[in-house]
């Protein structure tokens, strides 16, 4: 789709920039006169973010159809694309100084235009859309930077990046937009980007199916989406944010009509599906059969959380049903414990990852549930660096171990030469994931969890309770994966990726196997995100006065609306109470010390089990046998839904090929051609081989032709 | 040259009519292929006459051009059919066209 519809694009921008940068601050030069007057319009070179990483994507995409390159002697599409990205970044960043608190407009060109319907390739800009540029573009580059030499020798090198582009192109899109359809086509773009990536070892039959899977589950989800932009549309006449916000401004839950209460739950649904939230998680661990930058980037970091950020975007809609956000609250809280529970008795490292990420979503959305939009996206952030770092570090050890992903397999890595780097930054990355104080998840998560027990609701406080113990569960699962792959005795063998004529003998395998160390590039990614993780939570710390910096974002952002609507179900008491009656009455502050002592028991028991005593895991294994089968085997929530869903569905089409296909419409065909014979058996006779009756037939005919000459003459017509 | 009566023409129509219609019962009555063959023959003639006697009612050159392409054209088919007569009789011993009645629906 890019390709085609980029051409007119790229034409048009040329003319179309030009009243945008003429006019200035002035009114737009079409349709939106109302919205530019409210709204100043942002800087015009704001396009340059999608551009970048499009015309890399297109770059790449060239280098992969031609045949001269050879992937194994050149990285040019990796260097190209990490430029894209870079230069993206660099222009994000110029953008997010000139938005600060504001929010601002920039009109590209006009898209679609038929009726009232009006959808331009426009970009509205606030604090929001700042943070997501900051994480999506900075994140990107990292881990293309990470790919160049992760990927490198792939016969798919070209192909890769030009998909990693495109994907950054959707996702910009996808968080720039300006209304509801830019939204979607970016949020189909990066499903599509996702779908091509987790099948970009197509050769691999569990590849393949994984793509299909998490594509066909997306599409419930993305149903659900489309619908609610529909009704958006029906309900309020504009898909615009600027408007449709203006619309939304003045009405309460009761002054609203009962389909615009439903929108949430539609919208709801999309995000759902695309951030893998309870009961359309399925796809994202299946994803990790991508190449691990991807799942990094698309399945940690970036394209899972869009659907925190559409529901933070659209918070006014939101707030408009007061069911919305309690469901909301709800479902991510359940999928946060769900998941870790899986998370906890895996043996694959990017599995254990992946739940994870499915367990941090669900804290994302019990954030925004519980009106903390400004906990959610911080979250969010914080979310995106350890969590890419700690795929890229399970990426480095599966690159370095041919394939090696199991953790009873390997073990003590901190002592072989070469994987220093990767252990320390592996260290920050779980120490931010458990929630060890002072570390950026610690900052991140307790904002949610303590908002929970202040939010009053539909049993938020179970909710917390939920979610602390979630927390010990996380550290637990994330300290069993690293006190195993990382401490304890040396000892590692080679995955399956690993070939003994690789190094020329025939003996055995994990004798002859040398780990192949991280080069500069994977090890330069993975200590800046440990930076990362290690210090972006003080973004919600210092530089305002609730929340830091980050908090001061996110209240000029839209996710501002939960937050005035807690502020209007508890007439702004309870907050400000909370705050001057102390330590232990203000749950933001005993949060911390309690979230603090969670993680760390959690850590403890981890220590004991898989660091300092082995065995008795196992001993506890074989005590708790049919609990640990049934967390193994993911609650089997994948062959529930294949004997709820699928075989039923499978059943139905069978009926319907015999019902539909193999009566009716066979029977038409049938039919069809049984008119022809039945004609021919009933004239067939005439045809009877005997010369005599074919001769008489001509004499009949002839007598015929002549009696009727005869006639006509008689009659009189000459 | 004068044109012919019409009297004198409707006796050359009579004698190609009679013709004709001996050819055709002929053709439907005989199982002799060779004998079929020469009563079509026998209804060739007859329209040739027919042409013949009109063409010299109307004074006109045009029935006795036509003539001489029937003589050609049953010529070579005469050549045609005799030897398809021979080659079915070498098929199955018969000039009977009963015997050839396969081809029926």
């Amino acid at each position: 789709m890019t390709l085609e519809s980029m051409q007119p694009m790229l034409s048009e921008l040329s003319v179309l920039l030009v009243p945008a940068t003429a006019h200035g601050g002035g009114a737009a030069s079409h349709g939106a006169a109302a919205v530019s007057e409210a709204i100043a319009a942002g800087p015009w070179f704001a396009m340059f973010i999608p551009l970048f990483p499009l015309l890399a994507a297109v770059v790449c995409g060239l280098f992969a159809f031609t045949r001269r390159y050879d992937p194994k002697r050149s990285k040019i599409p990796g260097w190209c694309c990490v430029l894209g990205l870079l230069l993206s970044f660099v222009t994000s960043v110029a953008v997010i100084s000139r938005i600060g608190h504001d929010t601002l407009q920039v009109t590209i060109f006009e898209w679609i235009a038929s009726g009232s319907l009006q959808a331009d390739f426009a970009f509205y800009l606030d604090p929001l859309t700042s943070i997501m540029l900051l994480v999506v573009t900075g994140i990107s580059t990292l881990v293309a930077l990470y790919a160049s030499e992760y990927m490198s020798g792939d016969r798919g090198y070209a192909r890769f990046f030009a998909f990693i582009g495109m994907f950054v192109f959707a996702m910009t899109c996808l968080i720039l937009a300006d209304n509801l359809v830019l939204l979607y086509l970016g949020w189909e773009g990066v499903g599509l980007c996702s779908y091509l990536l987790i099948g970009f070892y197509y050769e691999k039959p569990s590849a393949v199916a994984a793509a299909k899977k998490a594509f066909i589950v997306n599409r419930i989800g993305d149903l659900g989406f489309a619908l609610g932009i529909m009704l958006t549309y029906m309900e309020f006449g504009t898909v615009e944010f600027a408007p449709l916000f203006q619309a939304l401004s003045g009405h309460s839950p009761e002054s609203v009509s009962g389909s615009v209460q439903i929108i949430p739950f539609l919208l709801m649904l999309g995000a759902f599906g695309k951030s893998a939230q309870l009961p359309l998680y399925v796809w994202l661990p299946d994803a990790m059969e991508g190449p691990t930058p991807v799942s990094a980037l698309i399945h940690a970091a970036t394209m899972v959380t869009a659907g925190v950020y559409m529901i933070a975007r659209l918070a006014p809609l939101f707030v408009l049903s007061p069911y919305a956000l309690p469901t909301v609250a709800w479902i991510g809280g359940l999928t946060a414990l769900f998941a870790a529970t899986i998370g906890m008795a895996q043996y694959d490292m990017k599995r254990i990852f992946a739940y994870s990420t499915v367990s941090q979503l669900g804290y994302m959305f019990m954030g925004i549930g519980v009106l903390s939009a400004t906990g959610a996206v911080f979250h969010l952030f914080t979310h995106a660096f350890f969590k890419a770092l700690l795929f890229l570090g399970s990426g480095a050890v599966m690159h370095g171990f041919a394939g090696q992903l199991d953790i009873r397999r390997i073990s003590g890595l901190r002592k072989v030469k070469g994987w220093g780097v990767v252990t320390w930054t592996m260290l920050v990355g779980c120490l931010a994931l458990a929630g060890f104080p002072f570390l950026s998840g610690f900052f991140s998560k307790d904002t949610i969890l303590a908002q929970a027990f202040v939010t009053p609701g539909y049993g938020f406080t179970i909710l917390g309770f939920m979610g602390l113990f979630t927390a010990l569960l996380t550290a637990y699962y994330t300290f069993r994966l690293f006190f195993r792959v990382f401490l304890g005795p040396q000892r590692y063998e080679p995955g399956d990726e690993h070939h003994a004529d690789d190094d020329g003998g025939h003996g055995h395998e994990a004798e002859h196997f040398h780990p192949h160390a991280p080069g500069w590039a994977i090890n330069l990614v993975l200590t800046i995100l440990a930076l990362g993780a290690a210090f972006s939570g003080y973004v919600g710390v210092f530089g305002g006065e609730e929340h830091g910096w980050f908090g001061g974002m996110m209240h000029a952002s839209t996710g501002n609306a939960v937050t005035e609507s807690l502020a209007a179900s508890h007439g702004a008491d309870g907050h400000a109470a909370g705050e001057a009656a102390g330590f232990w009455a203000d749950p933001h502050k005993w949060m911390m010390a309690v979230s603090a002592v969670i993680g760390l028991v959690g850590i403890l028991i981890a220590w004991y089990f898989h660091l300092l005593n082995r065995q008795a895991a196992d001993r506890l294994k074989e005590r708790v046998r049919p609990i640990a089968v049934l967390l193994e085997n993911k609650w089997y929530v994948d062959e529930g839904y294949d004997i709820l869903i699928r075989k039923p569905l499978r059943m139905a089409g069978y009926v319907f090929y015999l019902i539909g296909d193999t009566i009716i419409i066979n029977g038409l065909v049938a039919l069809g051609g049984a008119i022809p014979r039945l004609i021919g058996s009933t004239i067939k006779p005439m045809q009877r081989g005997i010369l005599h009756g074919y001769g008489l037939g001509m004499a009949a005919g002839l007598c015929a032709v002549l009696a009727i000459m005869w006639w006509l003459i008689q009659v009189g017509v000459t | 040259m004068q044109p012919i009566s019409i009297i004198s023409l409707n006796a050359y129509l009579l004698v190609s009519a009679v013709l004709f219609a001996l050819g055709l019962i002929g053709f439907l009555t005989r199982r002799n292929l060779i004998i079929m063959f020469l009563c079509t023959e026998l209804m060739f003639q007859a329209a040739a006459i027919a042409m013949i006697a009109f063409g010299a009612y109307h004074m006109d050159i045009q029935g006795q051009v036509f003539l001489i392409f029937v003589l050609t054209v049953a010529a070579a088919e005469a050549a045609l059919a005799l030897a398809l007569v021979v080659a079915l009789y070498r098929r199955r011993n018969s000039l009977d066209a009963e015997v050839w009645s396969e081809m029926s629906g």
